[in-house]
C-alpha cells in the first residue's frame, strides 16, 4: 500500500475517534485497527510510525503503543 | 357448533379468493346452509370461498379491491331485495346467503352471453387456452348458446378486423407487441378493469386507463398514441397477472404454450427477495410468476425477476472449465479434474513460495448462503487464513459496523410488511422505484393511504413526485454531506424538545445520550449553520425534522447513497441515533431499514464472508468462537483478521498477495478505481474466476470455472428483512455441477475432505455453529415457506421485528457523529460532483440483465447533467462527453435533466464499455473501507468518441476472451 493511502486511512480512523466525548482516542484507534487491519497492514503502519510517521495524526502516533 | 375453521393467513392455498383478506372482529353468517365465520369487512364472495364455495366472477380477483362491474357474481341474500354482487357486499352477522338459484343462474348466463357475443371464439388456438377465466366462467354458468348477432348495417364487435363484406371494422385494434415480454391484444379484452386496477393498486404506476365509455371503453396505455413501450409502464407484469383472458399475455406463453409444472423459488436479483413460481414444460422455463404467498412480495414482482431470466440460456454462457498459463494466452477447455488440479497446484505452489496468507477468496452476494459459507470455509479451513471478503464490502459494510455499534447487530430491524403501519417515512440515499421496485410499490400504496414522505437525496428521484405521490419534503443535499444533514435533523429534534424521552430513558444508555444531546445542541449543527455546506434550505429541514418527530410511526429506509461515502459508517450511526431519539424502534411501522442491493447481501454478511468475523458476526479474535469452528472443521483458525478486497489489491500490487478465488463477483467492473483493480489482478499468479460468463475480471484470470444459475441449484437467499427464502433446483445445471459442488471439488483438490451431498447439510452445519441460525433447517423452511433470523430456541418461528423488548446489545448507544468533509473536493480542474446509481431494468454490473431483452429500456449508461452545467460546456442532449476525474477518464452520452442539481452529475454502472469506475477513486469509508462511489470530483467536456483507455481496454478484453477451438 502506498504510504499516502496508509496515512489517509489511519488518519480517517483517528478523526472519528477524536470527535468522541471520551478522551481515549489513541486506545480506540488502536483497537479499531487491531480488529480490522490485517497483520501486514499493521506492520507497515508500525514501521511507518517508527520512521517518524510523517503526516500521521497525533492520535495514530499515540496508538502505536497498543498496536 | 361451528363446522368451519378459518384457515391461517399463510395457508398454502392457490385459489383466487375473489377479494383481499381483511382483519377485524369475527362475523358469522350462513352460505348455502353452511355456517362461516370471517373477519368483519370480508366480502360475501370471499366468505363463500373460505367455505369452499366458488361464486362465478370476472372482474374480481383477490389481489385487488372489489370493483363490481361484471355482475356475474350475483347472489341472493335473505331479507334483501334484488341480487347484490357478492364481491362488493360485505358480510353481516346472521346473514343468510344463497349462491345458487334459478334466478341468479339466469342472470349469470345472461351476463356471460353478452360477454361472449363480443369475444372471438377461437379458444382452441388461443394462447390462454386452459388458463382463461372467461372460458372457465362460461363453463361454470352453463352457457350453451349465444343468441346475439350483429345488428343490420353496423359492426357490433371489437374483435373482427373486417365485416363480412370486407370493410375494415373501426372498432378493431391491432395487437400491441411493443413490450418485449408481453403483448396486448385488444380483440380479447372484456374491459373488466382488473389490469388498470392492478397497475394502480398493486404497482402504483397508473400507466393504464380505460378510455371511452360504454361500448367504446378500451384499455389504453396512457394517451391514445402511446404503446406499451413508450408509455409509463415499467413492465412489472401485475396487469398481465391480473388479466383473466389472453388480452395481456406473456409472449413466452404465446410461443411455448401453457406450463405443466411449477416450482417455488426466490428471485436472484435485488434484496427484496421476491418469491416466484417458476413454471415449466419439462426443463424449459415458460414463465416466472410472482408467488402469492411470498412474504416479501405478497404476489408482486418487477421486470427483472418476472421477465429477465433469459440470460440463463444465453449463448455467452460458458459451460466448460477452462485454463491458461498466461492471461495473454487464449483459453483452453479442459475437464473438471484437469481444471481443478491445475488450480489447486497453482494455489498450493503460491502458498509454498509466498506464505500461507498470499491467497484468498471473494464471495458474492449473488450466491446462496450455502455457497458463501463454503467459500469462507475454504479460506479459513483449507487456505488456513482469513482472507475472505464479499462484495458487500463495497455496499453495506458500513451498515454492519454502524448498526453493530449502536444496536448491537447489523440486522435491519423490520419486515417489509411493517411499511403498512408507518406514518412518516424517510428515504435517504436510496431510489426504491428503481433499486427495490416491489418494496417501492408497497411503500407507494401506503403513501397513497396518507403516510408522509421525506426524501433526502441529491437527485429528484421518482418518489419525490410521481402519479398520486408527492414527498412532503425533499432535501436535495450536496453529495457527501449526509452526516451534516442527519445530525441537523437531530439538532432540531433535541433543541425543540421533540425527542421521546421515555423511550430513551428506558431503552438507551442515558449518559451517552447526555453527551450526544450536548453535542447535537451546539448551534454549529443547526440547519441554518449547515445550509451553506449541505445546500439544504434550513426551513425545509426544520419542517422535515418536526414531521418525523411528531408524525406518528417513523421509519427510515436507506441505501447505498448512505454507505458508499468516506463517512458511510458515521451516517449509519446518525440514522440509528435519529431512530432512538424519536423512539422509533421495536414495533411495526418504524425502524432502521437498510435496503440491500443484491439478493443475498444480508446472507453473505451473515455467513462470515468478512475477513474479521466468523459466521454469525463473531470476531476471529475470540478464542471460544474459533474453538467452536475449529472443532467442527478439524482445523486451527487464524486469530488475525484477513485482507479486505481493497487490501488484497494493494497487497497484490506490493507482491505479497498472489492467488484469488473469486466466486460470482466481477470486481474489475464493480469495484472503484478500475486501473488499480486491473493492476492488482495483473500482479497475481493465479486468478480463479467462477461465474456464468467471461466477465471483466476473467480478462485477468488463469482458471475459469463455469457457474450455475439460481434456477439450477438448491440453496437459500436471505433478503433485506433477514428472511431466509429457499432457492430450488428448477432444472439441472447446464454446466454440469451446482456451485456448492464446484467449491467442494476445489477444496478437495487442495486436500480437504469435504463430503456434502446436499446444500441442506451445509445449512445443518450453519445451524450447528451459529446461534442465530440454530433453528433453521430445510425441513423448517419447507414447512414455513421462509423464516426471519434469529431463529432458535427463543424464537422458533423466527423474528420479524428486532429489538422489541430491548436492544441486542442491551442499552441502545447514542454515538456522536461529527461531520468531516471528504478529501474528495471539487476544484478548478474537477468542478462537478459525480454520484452513481442504478436503474430499474438493469442490475448491478449488468452481466445478467444485459443478456436479456431488458436492454430495450437501457442500452447504455448515460451521464445526467443539469441544463445549466450543460449550457456552460456547450453540451446538447445525446452528445458524447468526456468524464474525467483524477483517477481516469471515460466517455459516454449526455442526458440533460434538472433531476440533478447544478454542480452534480449522475450515471449508472451497468455497462462495461462505459467503465464508470475508471473515474471513481480509492477513497473509502473510514471504518470499513467501503469505497466512496457516491462522490467523485469530475470535469465534463465535449468529446468525439471513446477514450484511449476505453479502446485499449476493449482490445485487451477481446484478446483475453479468446477460446481455443476444442480439439478434434
Ligand atoms: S406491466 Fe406493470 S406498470 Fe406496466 S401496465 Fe402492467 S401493471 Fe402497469
Ligand atoms: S386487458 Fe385483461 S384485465 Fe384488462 S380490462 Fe381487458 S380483460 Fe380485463
Ligand atoms: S429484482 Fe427485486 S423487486 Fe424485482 S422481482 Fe427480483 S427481488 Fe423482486
Ligand atoms: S366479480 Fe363481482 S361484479 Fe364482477
Amino acid at each position: 500500500m502506498s504510504p499516502e493511502k496508509l496515512v489517509r486511512m489511519a488518519n480517517q480512523i483517528a478523526t472519528f475517534f477524536k470527535t468522541q466525548p471520551k478522551e481515549d482516542a489513541p486506545a480506540r484507534v488502536a483497537a479499531h485497527i487491531n480488529d480490522y487491519w490485517e497483520p501486514r497492514m499493521r506492520a507497515q503502519l508500525r514501521d511507518y510510525v517508527d520512521q517518524g510517521g510523517e503526516g500521521l495524526d497525533r492520535a495514530v502516533m499515540d496508538a502505536r503503543a497498543f498496536l | 357448533m361451528k363446522d368451519f375453521i378459518i384457515p391461517p393467513a399463510d395457508w398454502k392455498d392457490e385459489r383466487d379468493m375473489g377479494t383481499p383478506a381483511k382483519q377485524g372482529a369475527p362475523v358469522t353468517l350462513t352460505i348455502d346452509g353452511f355456517e362461516v365465520t370471517v373477519p368483519e369487512g370480508t366480502s360475501v364472495m370471499r366468505a363463500a370461498a373460505e367455505a369452499g364455495i366458488q361464486v362465478p366472477k370476472l372482474c374480481a380477483t383477490d389481489s385487488l379491491e372489489a370493483f363490481g362491474s361484471c355482475r356475474l357474481c350475483v347472489v341472493e341474500i335473505e331479507g334483501r331485495r334484488g341480487t347484490p354482487a357478492s364481491c362488493t357486499t360485505p358480510v353481516a352477522p346472521g346473514m343468510v346467503v344463497r349462491t345458487q338459484s334459478d334466478n341468479v343462474r339466469k342472470i349469470r348466463r345472461g351476463v356471460m352471453e353478452l360477454y361472449i357475443s363480443d369475444h372471438p371464439l377461437d379458444c382452441l388456438t388461443c394462447s390462454a387456452n386452459g388458463d382463461c377465466e372467461l372460458q372457465d366462467m362460461a363453463g361454470a354458468v352453463g352457457l350453451r348458446d349465444v343468441r346475439y348477432t350483429a345488428p343490420e348495417g353496423g359492426m357490433a364487435t371489437h374483435f373482427a378486423p373486417r365485416n363480412t363484406s370486407g370493410e375494415a371494422n373501426p372498432e378493431w385494434r391491432p395487437k400491441d407487441d411493443s413490450n418485449p415480454y408481453f403483448s396486448y391484444d385488444p380483440a380479447k379484452c372484456i374491459v373488466c378493469n382488473r389490469c388498470v386496477r392492478a397497475c394502480e393498486e398493486v404497482q402504483g404506476t397508473f400507466a393504464l386507463t380505460i378510455e371511452g365509455r360504454g361500448f367504446d371503453s378500451r384499455v389504453s396505455f396512457g394517451a391514445k398514441t402511446d404503446d406499451a413501450l413508450t408509455s409509463d409502464c415499467v413492465s412489472c407484469g401485475a396487469c398481465v397477472q391480473a388479466c383473466p383472458t389472453a388480452t395481456l399475455q406473456e409472449k413466452s406463453v404465446i410461443e411455448m404454450g401453457t406450463p405443466d409444472r411449477a416450482v417455488v423459488t426466490t428471485c436472484a436479483y435485488c434484496g427484496v427477495g421476491c418469491s416466484f413460481k417458476a413454471e415449466l414444460q419439462g426443463d424449459q422455463l415458460v414463465r416466472m410468476v410472482p408467488y402469492k404467498h411470498g412474504k416479501a412480495n405478497r404476489g408482486h414482482s418487477c421486470v427483472k425477476g418476472r421477465f429477465a431470466y433469459g440470460y440463463a440460456s444465453h449463448k455467452d454462457r460458458i459451460l466448460n472449465p477452462m485454463i491458461r498459463d498466461n492471461v495473454s494466452d487464449p483459453w483452453r477447455e479442459v475437464s473438471w479434474d484437469e481444471a481443478l488440479s491445475f488450480a489447486a497446484t497453482k494455489m498450493r505452489g503460491i502458498q509454498a513460495e509466498y506464505g500461507q496468507k498470499s491467497i484468498g477468496v471473494i464471495t458474492s452476494s449473488r450466491c446462496t448462503n450455502e455457497e458463501t459459507y463454503l467459500v469462507q470455509k475454504l479460506a479459513r479451513a483449507v487456505f488456513g487464513n482469513n482472507n475472505t471478503d464479499t462484495c458487500a464490502r463495497v455496499c453495506h459494510s458500513p451498515t454492519g459496523y454502524g448498526l453493530g455499534q449502536t444496536f448491537g447487530t447489523s440486522a435491519g430491524t423490520q419486515d417489509f410488511d411493517s411499511v403498512e403501519h408507518t406514518d412518516v417515512v424517510i428515504i435517504i440515499g436510496a431510489n426504491p422505484t428503481d433499486g427495490h421496485p416491489v418494496f417501492a410499490s408497497r411503500l407507494k400504496k401506503r403513501l397513497r393511504a396518507g403516510a408522509k414522505l421525506i426524501v433526502i437525496d441529491p437527485r429528484r428521484i421518482d418518489l419525490v413526485k410521481s402519479a398520486h405521490i408527492k414527498a412532503a419534503h425533499h432535501l436535495p443535499l450536496r453529495p457527501g454531506t449526509n452526516v451534516a444533514v442527519v445530525t441537523a435533523l437531530a439538532h432540531v429534534i433535541v433543541t425543540e424538545g421533540l425527542m421521546d424521552e421515555a423511550f430513551i430513558r428506558a431503552r438507551c444508555d442515558w449518559d451517552e445520550f447526555q453527551d450526544f444531546a450536548a453535542f447535537v445542541s451546539d448551534p454549529r449543527h443547526a440547519p441554518e449553520a449547515t445550509e451553506m455546506l449541505t445546500g439544504v434550505p434550513a426551513t425545509e429541514l426544520r419542517e422535515a425534522a418536526k414531521l418525523f418527530a411528531t408524525g406518528g410511526n417513523g421509519a427510515i429506509y436507506y441505501g447505498l447513497g448512505v454507505t458508499e461515502h468516506s463517512q458511510g459508517s458515521t451516517t449509519v450511526m446518525a440514522i440509528a441515533n435519529l431512530a432512538m431519539l424519536t423512539g422509533n424502534l421495536g414495533r411495526p411501522g418504524v425502524g432502521v431499514n437498510p435496503l440491500r442491493g443484491q439478493n443475498n447481501v444480508q446472507g453473505a454478511c451473515d455467513m462470515g464472508s468478512f475477513p474479521h468475523e466468523l459466521p454469525g458476526y463473531r470476531h476471529v479474535k475470540h478464542a471460544d468462537v474459533r474453538d467452536l469452528f475449529g472443532r467442527v472443521w478439524g482445523v486451527e483458525i487464524d486469530p488475525e483478521p484477513g485482507l479486505r478486497i481493497p487490501n488484497m489489491l494493494d497487497a497484490a500490487v506490493d507482491g505479497t498477495f498472489k492467488g484469488l478465488y473469486c466466486q460470482g463477483e466481477d470486481i474489475l467492473q464493480s469495484d472503484p478505481d478500475t486501473k488499480h483493480v486491473a493492476a492488482g489482478l495483473a500482479a497475481m499468479e493465479c486468478v480463479i474466476v467462477h461465474d456464468l460468463f467471461l466477465n471483466e475480471t476473467a480478462n485477468y484470470a488463469h482458471v475459469f470455472l463455469p457457474g450455475s444459475t439460481f434456477l439450477e441449484k438448491d440453496g437459500t437467499f436471505t433478503n433485506a428483512e433477514r428472511r431466509i427464502n429457499r432457492v430450488r433446483e428448477v432444472m439441472k445445471p447446464r454446466n454440469g455441477c451446482a456451485d456448492w459442488q464446484i467449491t467442494q471439488m476445489l477444496a478437495n483438490a487442495m486436500g480437504a475432505n469435504w463430503s456434502y451431498m446436499h446444500p441442506s447439510q451445509i445449512m445443518d452445519e450453519i445451524a450447528l455453529t451459529t446461534p442465530s441460525f440454530a433453528g433453521v433447517s430445510y425441513t423448517l423452511l419447507e414447512e414455513k415457506g421462509s423464516v426471519q433470523w434469529p431463529c432458535n430456541a427463543d424464537h422458533p418461528d423466527g423474528t420479524p421485528l428486532m429489538h422489541v423488548d430491548g436492544f441486542v446489545r442491551g442499552k441502545g448507544r447514542f454515538i456522536v457523529t461529527e461531520y468531516v468533509a471528504t478529501d474528495e473536493k471539487t476544484g478548478p480542474r474537477f468542478p462537478l460532483l459525480l454520484t452513481t446509481g442504478r436503474i430499474l431494468s438493469q442490475y448491478n454490473v449488468g452481466a445478467q440483465t444485459r443478456r436479456t431483452e431488458n436492454v430495450i429500456w437501457h442500452e447504455a449508461d448515460l451521464l445526467e447533467i443539469h441544463p445549466h452545467d450543460a449550457e456552460n460546456r456547450g453540451l446538447n442532449e445525446g452528445d458524447w462527453v468526456k468524464l474525467a476525474s483524477r483517477s481516469g477518464e471515460t466517455t459516454l452520452r449526455a442526458k440533460i435533466t434538472d433531476r440533478v442539481s447544478p454542480g452534480v452529475v449522475y450515471t449508472t454502472f451497468h455497462h462495461p464499455d462505459t467503465q464508470a469506475n475508471v473515474i471513481t477513486t480509492d477513497y473509502s469509508d473510514w471504518a470499513t473501507n467501503c469505497p466512496e462511489y457516491k462522490v467523485t470530483a469530475v470535469q465534463v467536456s465535449p468529446s468525439n468518441g471513446p477514450t484511449e483507455w476505453q479502446e485499449d481496454y476493449a482490445a485487451q478484453a477481446a484478446q483475453a476472451r479468446r477460446i481455443l477451438p476444442a480439439a478434434e
